[in-house]
Parts: C-alpha cells; sequence; structure tokens
C-alpha cells in the first residue's frame, strides 16, 4: 500500500495535464446552472433550497463520470504503459483503487466549482445548511458509484471513445432502473420482489432520499457496497486483459 | 538471497499459437545474458511472463528465489524492467517520473534524492530534466526508461531492446551503463543486433520458434556456424532458419549471409 499516495497523486495530476479536464468542469459547472435556473424553476419557486441542483445532478454525472473515468486504465492500454504499472512492486487491487480515488477527487472538485449555487442560495434566503451539505456529500458518494463502473469500462478497452459509451450505458442502466417507468414495466413482468431489487439496485431511488437530507445506513451500505463491487469488477478486468 | 533470475520450463499458449514451448534458463549476478532471435520468436512474451506481466500456462519465474506469480510484489521489489518501446507517461517531467518510480518504489526523502542524482548521471538525462517525456527524443525516452528500471539499483534487470533505435554514441553509452550494473545484477537483454553479444554479453541465449536452440558464450555460438569461419551471423541465420536455407551461402559466405539476415531483419521490422 506504500504505492496508494504516490498512484493517487500521479493519476490526480495527470487530470491537469490536458485541458479537456478543465473543460468538462466548466461545463459540469455552466449546465449545473442551466438545470438550476431554468428547468429547475429555481427563482419561480421561491423556496431558498438547492432541490433543483440536486435533483438533476445524477444526469450530468451520467455524462461527467465517464469523461473522468475513461481515461484511467484505456489510456495506459494504449501507450502500454499498464506494462510499466504492473510490474511495479503493487498489488493490482492498490492500483485499481488509486485510480478511482484520484477520478473521485477530481470529481469533487468539479462539486466545489458548483458551490457557487450554495453561495448564492445562502445569499437570497435562509436554507437548511445541514439538508444542503448532506446532498453534496450524498451525490459525491454517488459519482463514486458512477466513476467504479466508468474505471472498470475503462479497462475494458484500450479506446477512451468506447470507454466512455460503454461506462455511460451501464451508468444510464443504474439510473434509470428506479423511474416508475421502468418498474411499472418490471411489475407487468416480474414478481414483486425482482421489482422490488431493481428499484433497491438503482441509483436514483437512493439519490432521492438524500434529497430530503436524509441518509440511512442503507443509503450508505449501497454506495459503498456498489463502490467495492465495481471496484472489484474493475481488478478482475485488469487481470484478464492487460496483456492483451 | 542470491541475486538471480530462474526460468523454468516456461510456456505460453495465445489461442492457436504455442508462443513459448518450455523455455528454461538461468541467469547469476555478475552475468548479462544476450537473448537473441527472430522477431516473432517469442523473445518478449518469455520476458513479460519473467517479469510476471504475464502469466504462463505452465512452468513458473523466479526472482532471486521469489516465484513471480506467487509473491509478485516481493519479487517485483527486486526486479528493473524496461518493457519493450520503453513506455513512460508522456504528460510527465522526466524528473515528476523518476520521483514517482522511486515513490512507488517506497524510496523517501534523502534516500529518493539520493538515488535520483545518481541515475541522473548515470544516464546522462541532466539536459532534458525538466522537460515532459512526450517532447523528447527516441534516445533520450529509451534512458528514461533504463533510468527508471536501474533507480532502485534491482537485482534482477530485464530489458527489452534497451539499444533499439539509439545511435551508435547512445548504444556505446547503454552498453557501458549495462557492463557497470553487471557487477552486482544479474542482467538479460534481449536485442536482435548481434554485435551487440560480444559488446556487453557474457553468455548468450538464441530462441527460435518459441524454443531455446542455443546457449554460450559469443565465440562458442559463433562456432556453430556451418562451414570453417567462425561467425555469430552465420550461425544465427544457420539454427534460426533451421534447414530452410539448404542452398543458400554456405562456408566463407559469413559475410553475404550477414548482409541477408540484416536485410531480413530491416524487412521484418
Amino acid at each position: 500500500m506504500q504505492a496508494l499516495w504516490p498512484l493517487v497523486k500521479r493519476e490526480f495530476t495527470a487530470y491537469f495535464a490536458t485541458p479537456i479536464a478543465y473543460v468538462f468542469v466548466v461545463i459540469f459547472a455552466a449546465l449545473a446552472g442551466v438545470f438550476t435556473f431554468q428547468i429547475g424553476v429555481f427563482y419561480e419557486r421561491g423556496i431558498a433550497d438547492l432541490i433543483p441542483f440536486f435533483q438533476y445532478l445524477p444526469w450530468l454525472f451520467l455524462v461527467l463520470a465517464p469523461a473522468i473515468s475513461m481515461r484511467l486504465w484505456a489510456e495506459e492500454r494504449r501507450t502500454g504503459t499498464i506494462e510499466l504499472l504492473m510490474t511495479l512492486p503493487l498489488t493490482t487491487t492498490t492500483a485499481v483503487i488509486a485510480k478511482w480515488l484520484a477520478g473521485w477527487l477530481f470529481m469533487g472538485l468539479a462539486l466545489v466549482a458548483t458551490m457557487t449555487l450554495w453561495i448564492t442560495v445562502n445569499w437570497l434566503g435562509e436554507p437548511d445548511n445541514a439538508v444542503i451539505a448532506i446532498s453534496y456529500l450524498g451525490s459525491w458518494a454517488t459519482a463514486g458509484v458512477f466513476l467504479a463502473m466508468g474505471a472498470a469500462a475503462s479497462a475494458i478497452t484500450r479506446n477512451q471513445v468506447i470507454a466512455f459509451i460503454l461506462a455511460a450505458l451501464l451508468i444510464f442502466i443504474f439510473l434509470t432502473a428506479g423511474t416508475p417507468i421502468v418498474l411499472d414495466a418490471a411489475r407487468a413482468v416480474l414478481p414483486q420482489a425482482a421489482v422490488d431489487a431493481i428499484a433497491a439496485l438503482s441509483a436514483m431511488t437512493h439519490f432521492a432520499s438524500i434529497n430530503r437530507g436524509v441518509v440511512v445506513l442503507s443509503d450508505v451500505v449501497y454506495w459503498v457496497s456498489m463502490i467495492l463491487f465495481w471496484l472489484f469488477v474493475n481488478v478482475i478486468v485488469v487481470e484478464l486483459k492487460k496483456a492483451d | 538471497m542470491p541475486a538471480s533470475l530462474r526460468l523454468e520450463n516456461l510456456h505460453k499458449r495465445f489461442r492457436a499459437i504455442h508462443a513459448v514451448k518450455g523455455v528454461s534458463l538461468s541467469v547469476e549476478k555478475g552475468e548479462v545474458l544476450g537473448f537473441l532471435g527472430p522477431n516473432g520468436a517469442g523473445k518478449s512474451t518469455t520476458m513479460k511472463m519473467a517479469t510476471g506481466f504475464l502469466r504462463p500456462d505452465a512452468g513458473r519465474a523466479l526472482i532471486c528465489d521469489i516465484d513471480v506469480q506467487l509473491d509478485p510484489v516481493g519479487a517485483r521489489r527486486h526486479l528493473g524492467y524496461l518493457p519493450e518501446g520503453a513506455p513512460a507517461y508522456g504528460e510527465m517531467t522526466v524528473k515528476g517520473f523518476l520521483k514517482f518510480i522511486g515513490e512507488v518504489r517506497g524510496l523517501k526523502g534523502a534516500a529518493l534524492r539520493q538515488a535520483l542524482d545518481k541515475v541522473v548521471e548515470r544516464t546522462r538525462l541532466e539536459s532534458v530534466w525538466g522537460q515532459t517525456i512526450e517532447t523528447l527524443s527516441k534516445g533520450y525516452r529509451r534512458r528514461v526508461g533504463l533510468a527508471q528500471a536501474i533507480l532502485h539499483e534491482p537485482d534482477v534487470l530485464i530489458l527489452d531492446e534497451p539499444t533499439d533505435g539509439l545511435d551508435p554514441n547512445q548504444k556505446h553509452q547503454v552498453r557501458q551503463l549495462i557492463r557497470e550494473m553487471a557487477r552486482d545484477s544479474a542482467i538479460i537483454v534481449s536485442t536482435h543486433i548481434l554485435e551487440e553479444v560480444p559488446a556487453v554479453c557474457t553468455r548468450a541465449v538464441i530462441i527460435a520458434r518459441g524454443r531455446i536452440i542455443a546457449d554460450g558464450t559469443a565465440e562458442e555460438i559463433a562456432a556453430m556456424a556451418p562451414g570453417d569461419t567462425p561467425s555469430l551471423e552465420a550461425a544465427f541465420r544457420h539454427l534460426t532458419l533451421g534447414g530452410e536455407d539448404k542452398n543458400q551461402p554456405r562456408a566463407g559466405d559469413a559475410a553475404q549471409a550477414a548482409a541477408e539476415a540484416e536485410k531480413e531483419t530491416a524487412g521484418e521490422a
């Protein structure tokens, strides 16, 4: 594990080596504003909270998370540096955790960039800041799940575009699994227990509760176990595909 | 723990292709083993199995008596490896990259600074120290790759075509460096440049179609050439092409054979 921090540091700084990351963060922050003020009718609601922002956030993650995770492994495989990395004295697990962690920290930075909204709402009224803080943490945790999916998708291919599309697809499935459209359709053909299972696996179900400032143990268990599961998948994929 | 690399009966298949068919060899401290063979003979595959990057289908690789598949992290602590093409993180500076490698290897503080100072001097990287790797010439990139491999003064050094793409002066420097490293390490160097063998290697192995077909000093292998004139090129050609060129240049025609072998290598590359 001595290799973990040097790796996290390297991966994190690699994001700033190209302008792409900056572009994504700026687009993300700008879109967050558009969703909150235009589509989320922030002013018209006349309520001092950030619910409109947090409601649309998972859909923004659908684009941002794959953009952040796509290079993590695909780039290593394309340039051949994976051979260098995987012959250093570190385990595949350490490398997988380090890369995900670097992406997650970068995602945290993107979320910090949206905190101007938090300042705005405080200037306009008196929001419940504890609820907003919890919503931010929950959003970051949800992003962590998506990034773990994206990192696993990135290990499948040496092409970053394919990595992006695969990740977005995977995230889309987990996002929409909890929507009424999908659940109603599932109810028609599946037993109730299966429908409940689909709803429980959906990122949306857990995201809805944090929007109200409520974090239940089951949410935390969901985030942690989903991240661990996808990191595990990531390790397996790297082991299988690294030498291809 | 002896500084040594041992390969025992390694096999590797890629679907229908049996790329490596039972390669065994050992390299001790003080030895520089030249690993020769035509392109596609299984050189790189064997080296990847020696580092633990590829899992062999059968057999095992031991670095300082540690099985690279059973204890990969322990084995790799003793290993310095230059993969084919010297891959490195292009967006990093030479300094940042070597510092990263050192940190991953557990070096810090004064020990890390010392290791960096020493490796910069050995590989002559001072002038590009602050440059990003993607802006470097091929020769410098290769030296950065070498620098990361020897930074921690490993017991076992595996170099896949370390002089590929270097000019004669740079080749000379790299060979000098390899000889220097040989005092404390067991070294294996893959190459298809035959002149490298007498220049740096204490011993050479020739691999063709996944099997080792010759093992000895440069003189011993040169003596395997058909005819009376010992020639490494003629021997290499004779051994790796087998009986396919019976009507081709024979004894005394070593020079011509060498020229043809070279043409062929160039064509394949």
